[in-house]
């Protein structure tokens, strides 16, 4: 019966695209884990967490490529198809900037100052809030949840935590006597880091136009 | 069936298929517009749709249009289609909003200016009423039922691929549900006027099994709106979608539904008989416009959400159409009337004839009507209905009401009861007691049908009207059927006297 297939079919997308929101969240927890063994010098279980993101983070590319297109070939919610795909590629983002910016901490191996790393380690939790926020925003407007509106302010509250932490560390960093070089450094990993939670908030704001557009 | 029976028919089928290039898009328009239904699956659900309803319970509303003037020749009954296809189409091309219902009963009223029969007012009334009631109650009902469903949505907080699903399904579902209903309602409009000239016989299969005459004429109707619907109406069905507000999805299923339930109030049989058993007022019968409930139903829906994003303009244009259809449908009625009776020598109306004899007056002052006036008019015969009704007009006999009472008894219609004919009878619509009543006549000769249905009343009770109210409608509705079968079968022709 063309019911019942539509429905699985339905389900199957459903769940995809669940799974898409929780590899979001999975990604942005074991970023932040991994930073935590950067910043406690635990190499081996800053690789480990390394590797974890990467393979988090194509699995999102795959999911959300299955998921565009299953949208366009089922010609689904074609009132909304492009807005949700425009959604999921932003998220995706997210994932990438989190993988890009543990590689760079790979490759570069910046040295945080004791004197930086708590800091450091708070801008890493207001990211990881913020795109935890996201993902529960996004959950709320695939469901149509009232929490949607809760869930995006506080996105918003986490990333500009994030920028306030971000603009303390470069203060610090650029009022002690280290090496230019190593100052600049340091800024790029802070802008890298804090870049997450602005794409977090970038996804939330059109989340909130597109939520308007999906009102009934 | 003879050619020319078909070529009359003809101009009905053309008018069901700019029914179906037009009002379909209406139940579909929606669901095509906003691409949650794919045009051809829409076609295919509502083309099937539509002849069930049109065949299974088409009967309802006809009867309305048949009372609002019974055209009684084929000629007559093709001139009305034709004209009422010809303004659908026309206006169509032209870009103007229309309405088929409006269409047809312009033509009608036509027919009745050209012909001299009355249009009989309460019927007219009561169908000019519903085009005011029609858009009213499909905007109650809409807004209704988008305040239910958005709650429903909401407290069901569905995914929103979920409730894609479920709105696909839902479209498709209130789709089928919608063109059964305007094949139940408008079936009428396309072939209702050719139901007092039909040309089908019934056809029965064993006791089990029967096709009446009309199922197979609104059969052949139903078939051209569908032909209607497959080559005509995506193009309507796009534009239908945002023509006068942007609507979300789920307001298309609304839309549709809301337009699905009024139009099957307004053709339910069963439903008039069960709000007036229960004591309720009930819903007229009548083919109303699916247009007016679609527009209705948006409007509805539009003032819920404030009354932005409604385009005015746009709907002033549609409810100018609501007036001006009719006027032309009515005025190209009479000329193609008067064009076709003088150059191709048809025969467009069968005219009847009235005497006011004695037991004519007894009987119309047993129906209440003052007959003093009548008295001076006394056994004269009349050969045409528009000689008999100048006599009325000349004697200040002008009530409508009364006009038509008069014209009933007083038409000239024999019915020559021979046994040789009783055969003819159907035994499965009729009762053995009927049938025996029938037989205790044979012989007898009546020079107008109502006096059959007294001599036949008086014999046996089963032949005997219920008194005139709604919940005793269907059943004298059915009796009716059953006198004029007998009529057809024992009518004596003019020319065979």
């Amino acid at each position: 019966m063309p019911g019942i297939t539509l429905f699985s079919k339905t389900k199957e997308l459903e769940a995809q695209t669940d799974e898409f929101c929780d590899k979001v969240s999975e990604g942005a927890l074991a970023f932040k884990l991994g930073m935590r063994r950067y910043l406690e010098g635990d190499t081996a279980g800053f690789e480990e967490k390394l590797h974890h993101v990467s393979e988090i983070e194509s699995r999102g590319d795959e999911l959300r490529r299955e998921i565009q297109r299953r949208l366009y070939v089922e010609t689904l919610i074609p009132e909304s198809r492009g807005d949700v795909l425009e959604l999921l590629e932003n998220t995706d983002d997210i994932l990438n900037a989190c993988d890009g910016a543990m590689w760079q901490f790979a490759i570069e191996k910046p040295e945080l100052g004791e004197e930086l790393k708590s800091d450091f380690d708070n801008l890493v939790e207001s990211v990881a809030e913020a795109v935890e926020a996201l993902v529960r925003a996004l959950r709320d407007f695939f469901r149509g949840s009232e929490s949607l509106t809760d869930d995006m302010h506080k996105v918003g509250f986490y990333e500009s935590e994030a920028d306030k932490m971000g603009h303390k560390l470069m203060g610090a960093v650029f009022s002690s006597d280290i090496d230019l070089s190593r100052k600049n450094q340091l800024r790029s990993v802070v802008l890298h880091v804090d870049n997450i939670a602005d794409i977090a908030e970038d996804v939330s704001d059109k989340l909130a136009v597109f939520a308007l557009k999906r009102a009934i | 069936m003879e050619v020319a029976v078909l070529i009359f028919l003809s101009s009905g089928l053309f008018l069901g298929w700019s029914l179906g290039a037009n009002d379909a898009a209406n139940v579909f328009g929606t669901a095509v517009g906003t691409r949650m239904v794919k045009f051809s699956t829409a076609a295919f659900v509502c083309s099937g749709f539509v002849i069930l309803g049109a065949v299974v319970s088409g009967a309802g509303a006809s009867h309305t249009l048949g009372k609002l003037g019974a055209v009684n020749a084929l000629g007559g009954s093709f001139v009305a289609a034709f004209s009422a296809a010809l303004t659908v189409y026309g206006m169509t091309r032209a870009g103007l909003p229309v309405s088929t219902s409006q269409a047809i009963v312009g033509a009608i009223i036509g027919w009745n200016l050209f012909s001299g029969f009355p249009t009989d007012t309460k019927a007219l009334y009561k169908i000019v009423g519903t085009w005011v009631a029609c858009p009213l109650l499909a905007g109650f009902i809409g807004v209704i039922l988008f305040k239910l469903t958005v709650s429903v949505v909401k407290w069901a907080k569905l995914h929103i691929y979920r409730l894609d699903a479920y709105t696909r399904l839902g479209l498709i579902l209130a789709g089928a549900f919608g063109s059964y209903a305007l094949g139940a309602n408008n079936i009428a409009n396309v072939m209702g006027v050719f139901v007092s000239a039909n040309p089908f016989t019934n056809f029965n299969v064993g006791d089990f099994f029967s096709f009446s005459g009309i199922q197979q004429l609104f059969l052949l109707g139903a078939l051209a709106i569908a032909v209607g619907v497959f080559t005509y109406s995506k193009k309507v069905m796009l534009t239908v979608g945002g023509g006068l507000l942007p609507l979300s999805p789920v307001g298309a299923w609304v839309v549709v539904v809301a337009h699905s339930i009024v139009l099957f109030l307004f053709a339910s049989q069963g439903l008039e008989h069960a709000l007036a058993s229960a004591g309720l007022p009930t819903i007229p019968l009548v083919p109303v416009s699916s247009s007016q409930a679609v527009v209705g139903a948006v409007i509805g829906i539009g003032l819920l959400k404030g009354g932005r994003g409604i385009k005015w303009r746009v709907l002033a244009n549609i409810a100018s159409g609501w007036v001006t259809t009719p006027v032309i449908a009515c005025l190209v009625c009479f000329v193609v009337l008067f064009f076709v009776q003088n150059v191709f020598n048809t025969v467009v109306y069968r005219d009847a004839s009235y005497v006011l004899s004695e037991p004519v007056l007894e009987r119309l002052e047993k129906d209440g009507v003052e007959t003093k006036r009548l008295e001076e008019l006394k056994n004269q015969q009349f050969q045409t209905v528009r000689g008999f009704r100048k006599a009325l007009r000349e004697r200040r006999v002008r009530t409508s009401s009364v006009v038509s009472k008069v014209l009933d008894r007083a038409k000239i219609d024999v019915v020559l009861i021979r046994n040789d004919k009783i055969w003819q009878l159907d035994n499965t619509s009729l009762t053995k007691a009927q049938v025996s009543s029938i037989w205790e006549i044979v012989g007898r000769r009546f020079d107008h049908t109502w006096m059959l249905d007294d001599a036949l009343a008086d014999i046996h009770e089963e032949w005997r009207s219920l008194p005139d109210t709604t919940v005793n409608k269907l059943y004298n509705r059915h009796l009716n059927g059953q006198r004029q079968q007998v009529y057809n079968i024992f009518r004596v022709q003019r020319q065979q006297e």
